[in-house]
C-alpha cells in the first residue's frame, strides 16, 4: 500500500482520540484517549521511516512507546491517589485552579 | 494479499479506536484499546517494523494495558452518562475532530511529499530489525538512549510516591463496612 | 604685590570673613563676629588701594590687568578662566563698595546687637560683599554671571533675614524672582556674544565686537536688550523695580549696603563696563537712557506722597539710580560713576540716620507719626540734614557737582537729549522736595512722644509689632532683637556716620566741573576705546547746568519749607482736593496692580489649573487608565481560565486546527 493510507489512518485515529478526549469526563478514559493519540503518531512515525527507508523512525516510535509507558504510570498513579482521596472521578468538577 | 491485510487490520484500528471512546463502560473501553493495539502492530508489521510491532505487542498490550485493567478494577468502572451535559463541548469536540481530520488529510494528500504515492523504496532483510534498532540505539541515539532509561526511573520513582499512604489522608485507605466508596 | 594679586585678596578677604563667622557661629561671644566681619572688609578696602596704587604706577595705556587662576570651562568653541580684571573701572568700584561697606559693618555692629541672628548677619553681610567684589572683578562672562547670581541670593537672604516675618519672606522671594529675570536676561546676552564672537572674557569680546557687529546691527541691539533685561533687574528701573520698595524689610543697614550703595549699582557697573557693545548700538543705549529718564521721574513722584521713612528713601535710591543709568546710556561715563560714588556716600549715610531714628520711634516707621526729633537726637538730626543737602544737590555738596555733570553732558549731546537735561533738573526740583520733606516732617515741628521721652534721657520702648502690618511679634530667632540703638548712645554708630558726612559734603570736590577732574582721568584707560572720550562739555553748557541745578535744588528746599514749616496742613488740603492723582501716586502708579494682574494670576491661575484638571485627568488618568485598561484586559482573558479540563483541551484543538488551516492557506 501506499504509504498516503498509513498516514491518513493514523490522521483519523488521532482526530477519534481527540475527540475522546473532548468528550469523555471520566479522567481514567481521557488517558485512554491519549494512548491512542500517541499510537496514531506511532503510525506515523513507523510510516515515514518506511518511506526514507532509514531507521531513525522507528527509534523514535520506540521512544514514544517508552514515554507512553511512564505516563501511564504516573497518570494511572494519580487516578489512584484520587480514588483514595474519595475525590470525585470526574474532570469537570476538578476546577479549583480556575482563575 | 497485502491490501487485504492493511484494510482489514485498518478497520480494526479505527474500530477499536471507535470503541474506546463511545463505550460508556470503562473497562470495555480498555478492552477497545487493546484490539486496537494489536491491529497497530500488524500494521506495523505490514510497514517492515518487526521489533516495533514484537514491542506494542509485549509493553504496550502486555504492560501497559495490564496496568490500565487492574486500574479499572480498583477504582471501578462508574459509567458515564450518554448525553454530553455542556452543550457547547456537544457541539464543538466532534466538530472540531472533524475539521481536524480533514485538515490533515488534505494536508498529507496535498503536500506533495516525494514518496507519499510510492511504497517506499526496497529495504533489506535487516530493516526494522532488532540489530538494527540497537545499532541505532547505541551509536546515534545514544543520549536518547540515557534520557529515556532516567526517565523510567523517575517514573518509577513517581510512582513510588503516589502511591504511598499520605499523612494528609490517614483514613484513605479504609474501607467502610458494609459499603462501597 | 602687583595689582591683579592684590584683586585676588580683595575677594579672599570677605569671603574668607564671611566662612569663619560662619563656623564659628555658635562660639564667637557678643560682638566678636562683627568686628571680624568689619575687619575682613577693613582688609579688602586696604587691598584694593594697594591696588590702586600699583595700577597707577603702570603707563595709562596699559592699565588693563588680568589674572586667571585656572581654566573653569575649555570644551570646543567655548572656553572660560575664573580670571579677574583689573582695571581703572574696577578698581573704583572696589574702593566704592569696600569702602562704604566697612563703614556700614562697623555701623551695624552696634546697630545689630542684641539680635538673635547676629552672627548669621555678619556671615550674610561678608559673603555679599564678596559676591559684589567678584562681580566688579570679574574677567569674563562666566564670572560675572557668577557673581551676579550671587549677589541675587545675598541680597534674598538679607531681606528675608527676619524670616518669621511673612512681610519679609515675601520681599525677598518677589526681589528673588525679579532678579531671576534679571538673570536669564544676562545669560541669554552672554551665550549670544559668545555665538557671535568666540569669546567669553571682556577683553576678547571687546575686540572682535566691532568686526562681528555692524553699528546698529539688530544682532548687537538685541544683545544689548538683554543686557539691559539684567541691568535694569538689579538696579530696580521700570518695569523690574518694585523690588525695591518691598526690599525694605530687610535691617535698615542692609538697606543702607546692597539697596543703596552697591547691589542697585551693579547695573550701571554693567552698562560702563558693556560700553563697547552699547556704542555699536546707539538704539539701545538711546532706549536705556529714556528708560532711565522716565524711571527717575516716576520714582520722584512715588516719594512724593508714601509716608514710610524708608520707602521714600528707597525710591529715592530709585531715581537716583536712574540719574547714573541715564549717565551711562549717554556715554557720560566719568560723570556717571562720579554719582554712583557721592549717591553711596549720601544715601548710605541717609539709611544710617534713618536707622538711628526708627530705633528712637522704637520700630515705627512711618512718618506720620514722627516730628520734631530735632532737639532729641542732635548727631542723627546733623547727619540727616547734611545728606538731604547732598541728595538735594544743594550747591557745594557733592550731589550738586555729580548730577551737574551728568545733565551737563545731555546738553553737551544735545538733539533729543535736552529732553534728558529738562527731566533730570525737574527731576531735581522734586528731588530736594521730598528730601526735605523727609525733614521737615521728622525732625521740625514740635516733639512728639517719643522724642520728650528722649529728652528726658529714656530711650522710648514700644510693643515689637510689624511695621507693616501692626502683627505682634516676639524677639526671638527670626524677629529683631529686642533692643533698638541710636547714634547718640553708640560710638560704632557716630564713626561711619562722621566719615561718611564729611565724604558727603566734600566728596564733590574732586570734580569741580572745569577744576578738577580726578574721577575723570582716573578712569580714562578703561573708557578709552570710547567714541565720546573726546566729548568735552562746553563752559556754556557746564554753566546752564550749574545754575540750573541751583535754582532747581533752592526752589526745592523752598518749596518743602512753605508746605511743611510755613503752612503745615497744605499737603492734606492738596490731598482732599486731588485724591485720584494722590492715590495713583501712592499706589507707585499701580505697577503692583498691574504686575498682579497680568503675570502673578494668570501663572497662578495656570499652575492651579494644571494642578487639579492636567494633573488629575491626564497625567492621573494615564496612570489609572493603564491600570484600567490592563485589568479590562485581564477580565477578558480570565473567562478562559475556568479549570475544567476539555476547555482547555477544546482550546488547544482548536487552536491546532487553525494553525493547520493557516498553513495550509498559506502553503497553496
Amino acid at each position: 500500500m501506499d504509504i498516503a493510507w498509513y498516514l491518513v489512518l493514523s490522521a483519523f485515529i488521532f482526530c477519534i482520540g481527540g475527540a475522546g478526549v473532548l468528550t469523555r469526563r471520566s479522567p481514567l478514559v481521557i488517558l485512554i484517549c491519549l494512548e491512542l493519540m500517541l499510537n496514531a503518531g506511532n503510525l506515523a512515525l513507523v510510516a515515514f521511516a518506511r518511506m526514507t527507508g532509514t531507521g531513525d523512525g522507528q527509534v523514535f516510535a520506540l521512544v514514544v512507546m517508552i514515554v507512553a509507558a511512564c505516563e501511564v504510570v504516573v497518570g494511572l498513579g494519580l487516578i489512584v491517589a484520587m480514588y483514595r482521596s474519595h475525590l470525585p472521578m470526574d474532570v469537570d468538577d476538578m476546577s479549583e485552579l480556575h482563575g | 494479499m497485502e491490501s487485504v491485510v492493511f484494510f482489514v487490520a485498518a478497520f480494526m484500528a479505527i474500530g477499536g479506536a471507535l470503541g474506546v471512546v463511545l463505550q460508556r463502560n470503562p473497562f470495555y473501553s480498555v478492552l477497545s484499546l487493546v484490539v486496537h493495539l494489536l491491529a497497530l502492530a500488524a500494521l506495523f508489521l505490514l510497514l517492515s517494523a518487526e521489533f516495533i510491532a514484537a514491542a506494542q505487542v509485549i509493553v504496550y498490550a502486555g504492560a501497559v494495558m495490564v496496568l490500565y485493567v487492574f486500574v479499572v478494577a480498583y477504582v471501578g468502572g462508574l459509567e458515564d452518562p450518554l448525553m454530553e451535559p455542556n452543550p457547547v463541548l456537544r457541539i464543538a469536540a466532534p466538530l472540531f475532530a472533524v475539521a481536524l481530520g480533514v485538515e490533515l488529510s488534505v494536508a498529507i494528500l496535498g503536500s506533495g511529499l516525494k514518496g507519499i504515492d510510492s511504497r517506499g523504496p526496497h529495504v533489506g532483510a535487516g530493516f526494522g530489525s532488532p540489530a538494527q534498532i540497537g545499532q541505532l540505539f547505541l551509536t546515534r541515539f545514544l543520549i536518547a538512549f540515557e534520557v529515556v532509561s532516567l526517565l523510567l526511573l523517575i517514573a518509577a520513582v513517581g510512582a513510588v510516591v503516589l502511591a504511598r499512604k499520605s499523612a494528609a489522608h490517614p483514613q484513605a485507605d479504609e474501607r467502610v463496612p458494609g459499603g462501597t466508596v | 604685590m602687583t595689582a591683579t594679586t592684590f584683586g585676588w585678596l580683595v575677594l579672599a578677604f570677605p569671603l574668607a570673613g564671611s566662612i569663619v563667622i560662619a563656623l564659628g557661629f555658635r562660639r564667637l561671644p557678643g560682638r566678636t563676629a562683627g568686628w571680624i566681619g568689619s575687619a575682613a572688609i577693613g582688609l579688602a578696602f586696604a587691598s584694593s588701594i594697594g591696588a590702586l596704587i600699583d595700577l597707577q604706577s603702570h603707563p595709562a595705556d596699559a592699565r588693563t590687568l588680568t589674572s586667571s587662576l585656572w581654566d573653569y570651562v575649555s570644551t570646543a568653541g567655548v572656553s572660560a578662566k575664573l580670571g579677574i580684571l583689573v582695571d581703572p573701572l574696577a578698581v573704583f568700584m572696589c574702593l566704592v563698595v569696600s569702602g562704604v561697606s566697612f563703614l556700614i559693618h562697623v555701623y551695624s555692629v552696634a546697630y545689630m546687637d542684641s539680635d538673635q541672628g547676629y552672627r548669621r548677619y555678619f556671615s550674610y553681610l561678608n559673603f555679599f560683599v564678596f559676591s559684589m567684589l567678584l562681580l566688579v572683578l570679574a574677567g569674563n562672562f562666566v564670572i560675572l554671571i557668577v557673581g551676579w547670581a550671587f549677589v541675587g541670593f545675598a541680597s534674598y537672604a538679607l531681606i528675608s533675614f527676619w524670616y518669621r516675618r511673612r512681610t519679609a519672606t515675601h520681599a525677598g522671594i518677589k526681589a528673588f524672582v525679579i532678579n531671576v529675570i534679571g538673570d536669564v536676561g544676562l545669560v541669554i546676552a552672554a551665550i549670544l556674544i559668545q555665538r557671535g564672537t568666540g569669546a567669553l572674557d571682556f577683553p576678547g569680546v571687546f575686540a572682535r565686537a566691532g568686526d562681528t557687529w555692524g553699528q546698529n546691527e539688530w544682532g548687537i541691539v538685541a544683545i544689548c536688550l538683554l543686557i539691559l533685561v539684567g541691568a535694569f533687574a538689579k538696579s530696580a528701573q521700570i518695569p523690574f523695580h518694585t523690588w525695591l520698595a518691598d526690599a525694605m524689610e530687610g535691617p535698615t543697614p542692609v538697606s543702607a549696603l546692597i539697596h543703596a550703595a552697591t547691589m542697585v549699582t551693579a547695573g550701571v557697573y554693567l552698562i560702563a563696563r558693556m560700553h563697547p557693545l552699547f556704542e555699536l548700538a546707539p538704539t539701545a543705549a538711546d532706549i536705556s537712557a529714556a528708560i532711565g529718564a522716565f524711571t527717575l521721574i516716576f520714582a520722584a513722584s512715588v516719594a512724593l506722597v508714601v509716608t514710610d521713612l524708608k520707602r521714600i528713601i528707597a525710591y529715592s535710591t530709585i531715581s537716583q539710580i536712574g540719574y547714573m543709568i541715564m549717565a551711562v546710556s549717554i556715554a557720560a561715563y566719568g560723570a556717571g560713576m562720579f554719582h554712583l560714588m557721592t549717591h553711596a556716600f549720601f544715601k548710605a549715610l541717609m539709611f544710617m540716620a534713618a536707622g538711628s531714628v526708627i530705633a528712637a520711634m522704637a520700630g515705627v516707621q512711618d512718618i506720620d507719626r514722627m516730628s520734631g526729633l530735632r532737639r532729641a537726637m542732635p548727631f542723627t538730626s546733623a547727619a540727616f540734614l547734611i545728606a538731604a543737602l547732598a541728595l538735594g544737590a544743594f550747591p557745594g555738596f557733592s550731589g550738586y557737582f555729580s548730577k551737574d555733570e551728568i545733565l551737563a553732558f545731555a546738553a553737551e549731546r544735545g538733539g533729543g537729549y535736552w529732553i534728558l537735561w529738562a527731566a533730570g533738573t525737574v527731576g531735581a526740583l522734586a528731588t530736594a522736595l521730598y528730601a526735605f520733606r523727609m525733614i521737615f516732617r521728622v525732625f521740625f515741628g514740635e516733639p512728639n512722644e517719643e522724642a520728650r521721652e528722649l529728652q528726658e534721657g529714656r530711650l522710648p520702648h514700644g510693643e515689637h509689632v510689624n511695621p507693616a502690618t501692626g502683627e505682634p511679634e516676639d524677639t526671638d530667632v527670626g524677629y529683631p532683637g529686642p533692643e533698638h540703638h541710636i547714634a547718640e548712645r553708640e560710638a560704632a554708630m557716630r564713626g561711619p556716620m562722621t566719615i561718611l558726612a564729611v565724604l558727603a559734603i566734600v566728596g564733590g570736590f574732586v570734580q569741580i566741573p572745569g577744576v578738577t577732574h580726578v574721577i575723570e582721568h582716573f578712569l580714562d584707560p578703561t573708557f578709552a576705546d570710547s567714541r565720546f572720550i573726546d566729548v568735552e562739555t562746553s563752559t556754556g553748557h557746564e554753566a546752564l547746568a550749574l545754575v540750573a541745578g541751583a535754582v532747581s535744588s533752592l526752589a526745592g528746599i523752598a518749596l518743602a519749607w512753605a508746605l511743611y514749616v510755613r503752612n503745615p496742613g497744605t499737603t492734606l488740603r492738596l490731598v482732599a482736593r486731588f485724591p485720584h492723582l494722590h492715590g495713583f501716586l501712592v499706589h507707585k502708579w499701580y505697577f503692583d496692580e498691574a504686575y498682579d494682574a497680568l503675570v502673578v494670576r494668570p501663572m497662578l491661575a495656570l499652575g492651579r489649573g494644571a494642578s487639579t484638571t492636567f494633573e488629575r485627568v491626564v497625567i492621573g488618568g494615564m496612570a489609572s487608565g493603564t491600570a484600567l485598561a490592563v485589568r479590562a484586559g485581564n477580565s477578558a482573558v480570565r473567562v478562559a481560565q475556568s479549570g475544567l479540563l476539555r476547555n482547555y483541551a477544546l482550546l488547544v484543538m482548536t487552536g491546532a486546527t487553525a494553525l493547520g488551516l493557516y498553513f495550509l492557506i498559506v502553503a497553496r
